[in-house]
């Protein structure tokens, strides 16, 4: 068998494949941070949260309400965007004038009561989602096994990805969107409902978060922490691609997740550390981020 | 005598007779770490005006180096603790010149992160036991006369150690270098312009903040005879924010305050209602932003700030007075 660095490459790549499902969880949150932050200059950092939220509501409706992952794949999101809704018109709307650490202390507590909730009604342990019964079972690529769940994840993810990044830059209401970023005001002069826009743009990006959270239930346990944890990756990865472009939060995503995998195989101690590592050197050497303009 | 005067005055009685009035000297000493470690965060955000996400990471490093040196090393118990302070203003230094590269909601951002590889690093490295981190640390004794294993005579250490920072804080705010922070958290690039170097500034600042940080952890870490992975964790970096927000930023009992109401509530309450106590944290978190930005602290003195310019009949606006008010008080 092939070997690279003493390993058989099967392992390798098994590694890297996981890096890559990790990788598009990364790109899906990052995304939606990207997308929330650039209209509402709100650094969400309940986005963990909806993501934790999003795979919980998927658990409930198939054990509860016995509406299987295909229909949970929507009603998730669909739920936590009309939640997300609510949060901005109660709350956030509120403090849009003040500082932006405000919104960033607003939305941690936000996480904070929806972890809580959590661990109070289904414990610290974690619920497994069995994985639907159309995506079981491995793909055999004469060199590795694929699962199918795992393929699918991949797939799923990058595709949002693609309708997101097209959505905002090549259609007229990514155009108004974008406009709305640039100078709200004028916008709303021209006749576009810019609070509504605002509205819509937070419900959709934690739909995205809670999409992420529905991709996610079968591969991780679903538990209360699972959002607190992920949440600080995915700044870091923020930091490194610059929150400023959508593109570069879904390559920097991506591209993380492949580097963890490939740490995972190479130094296994240091898989935990490397995101916030690069974080560090990208400061030094750019600290604006990859592709954030100065 | 001015009523801030009359105030400290009172505090520190209080202080001082907690152990003859019930008060459990254990909870009181643990309530003044971390009043401490709130008055250095305090020192960052309040009058410098960065919002450090990550300061879990100063105190609870120091936690783990002084209960290492008192433990496994044998060193006396005041080194300990200058050694943990050192090693946490050490890393204060290092993730703050990384984390000043970028200021506001990025900065905040950044010192989570860094604050997080710190927690990792408390995990995996040998020394610090991993999961059952490090027990036994020995209380010692201070300069090989005074045997520390009385909680009284602890609390007294503690005591005389906490009311040192809480002076030195006011020394460093109201000295030619509190105003420059001051003017930084006001209009940076005024402060530039006035040919201030910011950078220099705002790291002194941040290596002052973790070192208070770290002294708060050594002597918890003392207190308890234990330094955990709980006092790295992300969730205690939070609970520092709230406890600044909660007794009012920018004011220098608000810290004290904060603590005082946190600490108590999780004391108390987490053997009535378990895990609500992170849902009711996290409810009080959301309504200081919504309700009273100033926090209990800052809301009484602006209110004080009011009667006295009605008062006076002067035509103060009290939405500017608050502000002034915890600026030069």
């Amino acid at each position: 068998m092939t070997t690279i660095f003493g390993l058989p490459v099967s392992v390798i790549l098994g590694q890297l494949m996981l890096g890559l499902v990790n990788g598009s969880f990364y790109a899906l949150l990052s995304l939606g941070l990207a997308v929330i932050f650039g209209l509402l200059g709100v650094v969400n950092f309940a986005h963990g949260a909806m993501y934790m939220l999003g795979a919980y509501a998927a658990y409930i409706a198939l054990s509860v309400f016995g509406i299987n992952y295909w229909a949970g794949l929507i009603v998730a999101p669909l739920v936590l965007a009309i939640l997300g809704i609510i949060i901005e018109r109660l709350m956030l709307t509120r403090i849009y004038k003040l500082d932006q650490l405000y919104s960033f202390l607003l939305t941690f507590g936000l996480a904070l009561i929806a972890e809580g909730l959590m661990r109070q009604q289904f414990g610290s342990s974690g619920q497994s989602y069995p994985v639907p019964a159309a995506l079981q079972g491995v793909y055999n690529l004469g060199f590795m096994f694929l699962p199918v769940y795992r393929a699918w994840v991949i797939v799923a993810s990058l595709t949002i990805c693609f309708v997101t990044w097209f959505t905002i830059e090549r259609t007229s209401l990514g155009a108004t969107l974008r406009a709305a970023t640039e100078n709200a005001s004028l916008v709303q002069a021209f006749g576009v409902n810019v609070p509504v826009i605002v509205m819509l743009t937070y419900g959709a990006g934690t739909a995205l978060a809670a999409l992420a959270g529905v991709l996610a239930a079968p591969v991780v346990q679903v538990n209360a922490l699972m959002g607190s944890s992920i949440v600080i990756v995915v700044f870091a990865v923020v930091v490194i691609g610059g929150m400023g472009s959508i593109l570069g939060s879904i390559v920097s995503g991506v591209g993380l997740g492949l580097i963890e995998g490939f740490t995972k195989v190479l130094y296994p101690e240091a898989s935990n550390i490397v995101v916030f590592v690069i974080m560090a050197l990208v400061l030094i050497w750019r600290p604006q981020g990859l592709f954030g303009k100065s | 005598m001015r009523p801030s005067t009359i105030i400290y005055a009172l505090t520190l009685a209080f202080l001082l007779a907690a152990p003859a009035i019930g008060l459990y000297p254990v909870f009181m000493m643990k309530l003044l770490c971390f009043a401490m470690f709130a008055c250095g965060f305090n020192l960052l955000l309040g009058y410098a005006g960065m919002l450090s996400f990550g300061h879990a990471a100063y105190f609870g490093f120091a936690a783990y180096i002084t209960g290492w040196f008192a433990t496994a090393l044998g060193w006396p118990t005041m080194l300990s603790v200058v050694v943990g302070v050192l090693a946490s203003a050490l890393l204060g230094l290092v993730i703050g010149a990384l984390a000043i590269r970028r200021s506001g909601i990025y900065f905040a951002m950044i010192t989570l992160a860094l604050g997080q590889l710190v927690y990792f690093i408390c995990l995996q490295a040998p020394f610090t036991g991993g999961e059952n981190g490090i027990q036994g640390v020995p209380r010692g004794s201070l300069f090989g006369v005074i045997g520390l294993q009385s909680d009284i005579t602890m609390y007294y250490f503690v005591l005389v150690m906490f009311v040192a920072v809480f002076l030195f804080i006011q020394r460093i705010v109201h000295s030619p270098f509190g105003q420059v922070l001051k003017a930084i958290r006001e209009n940076e690039p005024r402060a530039i312009s006035l040919g201030y170097d910011v950078n220099r500034f705002k790291l002194l600042a941040f290596v002052l903040s973790s070192a208070i940080a770290g002294l708060a952890g050594s002597l918890k870490c003392l207190t308890l005879g234990l330094a955990t992975l709980s006092d790295v964790l992300q969730w205690t970096s939070g609970e520092v924010v709230l406890m600044t927000l909660l007794g009012g930023t920018g004011t220098f009992l608000g810290p004290v305050v904060g603590a005082g109401v946190v600490v108590t509530l999780q004391e108390y309450l987490s053997d009535i209602v378990g895990a609500w106590v992170t849902v009711i944290i996290g409810a009080i978190f959301v309504a200081c932003v919504l309700a009273f930005r100033k926090g209990l602290v800052g809301e009484i003195e602006a209110w004080q700030q009011r009667r006295v310019a009605r008062r006076a009949g002067a035509a103060v606006k009290p939405e500017a007075a608050p502000e002034a008010s915890a600026a030069t008080r």
